[in-house]
């Protein structure tokens, strides 16, 4: 009873804002549950869907492996399924702080290639797909991991660059972070896809995956040297002035010293960072790409589906949203606690 | 000159011709590819007829027969349109539900808190794609539109609202009078709003969080009651750690405003868009794209550091 009266009775407005929050509880949840559970088509037959009164979720199950998977070779499935599992686990392994040593750098790259293998084929008795036809959940998967993996490192070398005492290399340092962070991603995109066979000499080409690739690489690298400064900017003089004294160079100072406090430091930032980037490949959707939303957009335009946009944006935001939400409760145990100090002021 | 300085100067020098290297690169192989496309660069097409239509303009009066140039303004005018009433409600949105979550009451921050886990976790655009699917697809047509408030419908050809002038009335299968939002429009409006107010939420809980304990007891010492405590003590400290985030958050909303080339608002990018396709004047397109965002971004930054050195201490 008194916790009842702390927590939602404890004043007038408290307890108008109770009530009304119950009163909207009321009216929305009983048709949103009829809607979602109650009246819905679990089965993929879309006449009945478009005779029920609830959600078509029969959409979802008759979709699923062109939504999955998009144009890749159907009999051939199995292959993106393991490939995506793997590059999942291996992104699991690398929440985990124990394994974080150069060991962790040769799993990725052995897994990397089995997924390679995998995807392409052509060896080992499996059909060449080219990757014209990798498509779905995979293809975002991929696109955010070589991203980041690319992004990354050029993002600690601009870092870097941005906090240099040379006027010359911090100029063009400020200058590519600031032309990438003032533009919208889409006009890199469009970049990308309209003006890079331009920059290119006569003859070379460069498939359009790679090109939107290129692309989200130099958007990321420019938003994560802002967070890395972040974490170089947090490390105390004293500590330059230290690694200075015991006689190592820039280089060793950076990497010995600096670097791996200033990016411990920055782990919860970075982890937003790659949740946004994560998000934010669905916008190859825009040139062309088949990512995951592409694919469910793409499914939307079967005729005999047409119509059950809410349930398929629905399904792409609960996917986006499993991905997203479990690096942003990982990243918050990195942040830091309270210092006694602080909390002794907030108890006072 | 000892080596020290002379190394500085030769790794400087280095990044620069490494750098015009990789321009000049780029811009021999760019002037080549044209010359061998037989496309001619320059802005000389913006004064040419532009041939299509724009499904709504705010403040420009635009036909088909107009220039490049009048379209492309239209397309910068939609997009400053849609920015800055999307800050002004992100703002008032986030705002309150950032102070929700702060709440003594549980339920309040309870919802205030699932929104925004819920709303930072999924694109940006698949919430637009999802808001437009709901108008279009769930909306009744305007002859059964809902009108949840005198004088404004809402139906699947979007949303009506009365003016001082003018209130609304069905003529044959659409409305006329009052003003009009199409469905585009609202749902990116929507979508930018809800998106955008759940990051300002978290920027303003940090805000206020940052205000010491001892400062609401200050407060309430000198008899103020919880909300003026807020209004004259915390508040006033909590906007210096709120605004420089904000800053960017109104920056991303404007960037963000570009994502109306999915759902076919015709915004800059999206009537630049057209433009690269009908003229194949690729390069000056994105060149106006990114010269637009880019004034656009320098000067919301540039007012934002006005506003933050007038809140600080002095």
């Amino acid at each position: 009873m008194s916790w009842l009266r702390r927590n939602l009775f404890s004043s007038w407005p408290s307890s108008l804002a109770t009530l009304l929050v119950l009163l909207l509880a009321w009216r929305l949840l009983p048709p949103l549950v009829d809607w979602a559970f109650l009246q819905a088509v679990w089965a993929p037959d879309s006449k009945a869907c478009r005779a029920a009164q609830g959600a078509c979720w029969g959409f979802i199950a008759e979709k699923h492996r062109f939504i999955l998977f998009g144009t890749y070779p159907f009999e051939q499935h199995w292959r993106p399924a393991l490939a995506t599992l793997l590059l999942i686990a291996l992104w699991g392994v690398s929440l985990v702080r124990a394994f974080w040593s150069w060991r962790l750098g040769a799993v990725w790259l052995a897994g990397l290639a089995a997924i390679g293998v995998l995807m392409w084929g052509g060896v080992f008795g499996l059909p060449f797909v080219e990757n014209e036809r990798w498509g779905g959940l995979i293809l975002t998967l991929l696109l955010t991991t070589f991203g980041l993996a690319a992004a990354f490192p050029l993002s600690i070398l601009v870092a870097l660059g941005r906090r240099s005492d040379l006027p010359a290399v911090r100029a063009l340092c400020v200058v590519y972070i600031e032309l990438i962070r003032g533009v919208p991603l889409i006009s890199l995109l469009f970049m990308a896809s309209v003006m890079l066979p331009l920059f290119l000499p006569a003859g070379v080409t460069i498939d359009k995956l790679l090109r939107a690739q290129i692309a989200l690489i130099l958007f990321a690298a420019a938003y994560l040297a802002e967070v890395v400064r972040g974490g170089l900017q947090a490390i105390p003089r004293s500590q330059y002035e230290a690694a200075a004294a015991i006689g190592l160079g820039y280089w060793g100072q950076m990497g010995y010293v600096i670097l791996p406090q200033a990016l411990r430091i920055a782990v919860p930032p970075l982890v937003n960072t790659f949740i946004g980037f994560f998000k934010d490949t669905s916008l190859v959707l825009i040139i062309g790409l088949f990512d995951l939303l592409s694919t469910i957009k793409v499914s939307l335009t079967d005729p005999a589906w047409t119509g059950f946009g809410i349930e398929a944006y629905v399904f792409a935001s609960l996917v986006y949203f499993a991905f997203c939400f479990v690096l942003s409760r990982y990243s918050r145990r990195f942040e830091v606690k309270p210092s006694p100090a602080h909390a002794a002021e907030r108890l006072a | 000159m000892n080596a020290r300085t002379l190394k500085r100067i030769a790794i400087q020098a280095a990044a620069l011709a490494a750098a015009a290297l990789v321009v000049w690169f780029l811009a021999h192989n760019t002037l080549a590819n044209l010359e061998a496309r037989r496309i001619a660069s320059g802005f000389g097409f913006l004064q040419r007829e532009a041939g299509f239509e724009i499904g709504e303009s705010f403040f420009l009066r635009y036909s088909a027969s107009d220039t490049y140039l009048r379209a492309l303004a239209v397309g910068v005018t939609n997009t400053l349109g849609v920015a800055a009433i999307g800050i002004v409600l992100a703002t008032v949105l986030g705002a309150a539900i950032g102070l929700a979550r702060l709440s003594a009451n549980l339920l309040l921050r309870s919802v205030a808190g699932a929104y925004v886990e819920f709303v930072r976790n999924t694109p940006l655009l698949v919430q637009l794609f999802f808001w437009y699917a709901l108008i279009t697809e769930i909306l009744p047509h305007p002859r059964a539109a809902l009108e949840p408030l005198p004088g404004v419908f809402l139906s699947n050809r979007g949303f009506v609202f009365p003016t001082l002038t003018s209130t609304p009335v069905l003529e044959g299968f659409n409305f006329a009078g009052g003003m009009a939002l199409s469905p585009e429009f609202a749902a990116l409006l929507l979508g930018l709003v809800v998106y955008t107010a759940a990051f300002i939420a978290e920027i303003v809980r940090a805000g206020v969080l940052s205000v010491s304990r001892a400062q609401w007891d200050a407060g309430h010492a000198i008899g103020l009651t919880r909300r003026q405590a807020l209004r004259y003590v915390v508040m006033p400290q909590a906007l210096r750690v709120i605004v420089p985030p904000m800053a960017s958050q109104y920056l991303n909303l404007t960037k963000n405003s570009s994502l109306a080339v999915a759902i076919g608002f015709p915004d800059l990018v999206s009537i630049a868009n057209t433009t690269i396709n009908q003229t194949g004047q690729a390069i000056e397109g994105v060149a106006i794209i990114m010269a637009v965002y880019l004034t656009i971004s320098l000067s919301i930054s540039a007012f934002m550091n006005w506003y933050n050195a007038r809140i600080m201490l002095k």
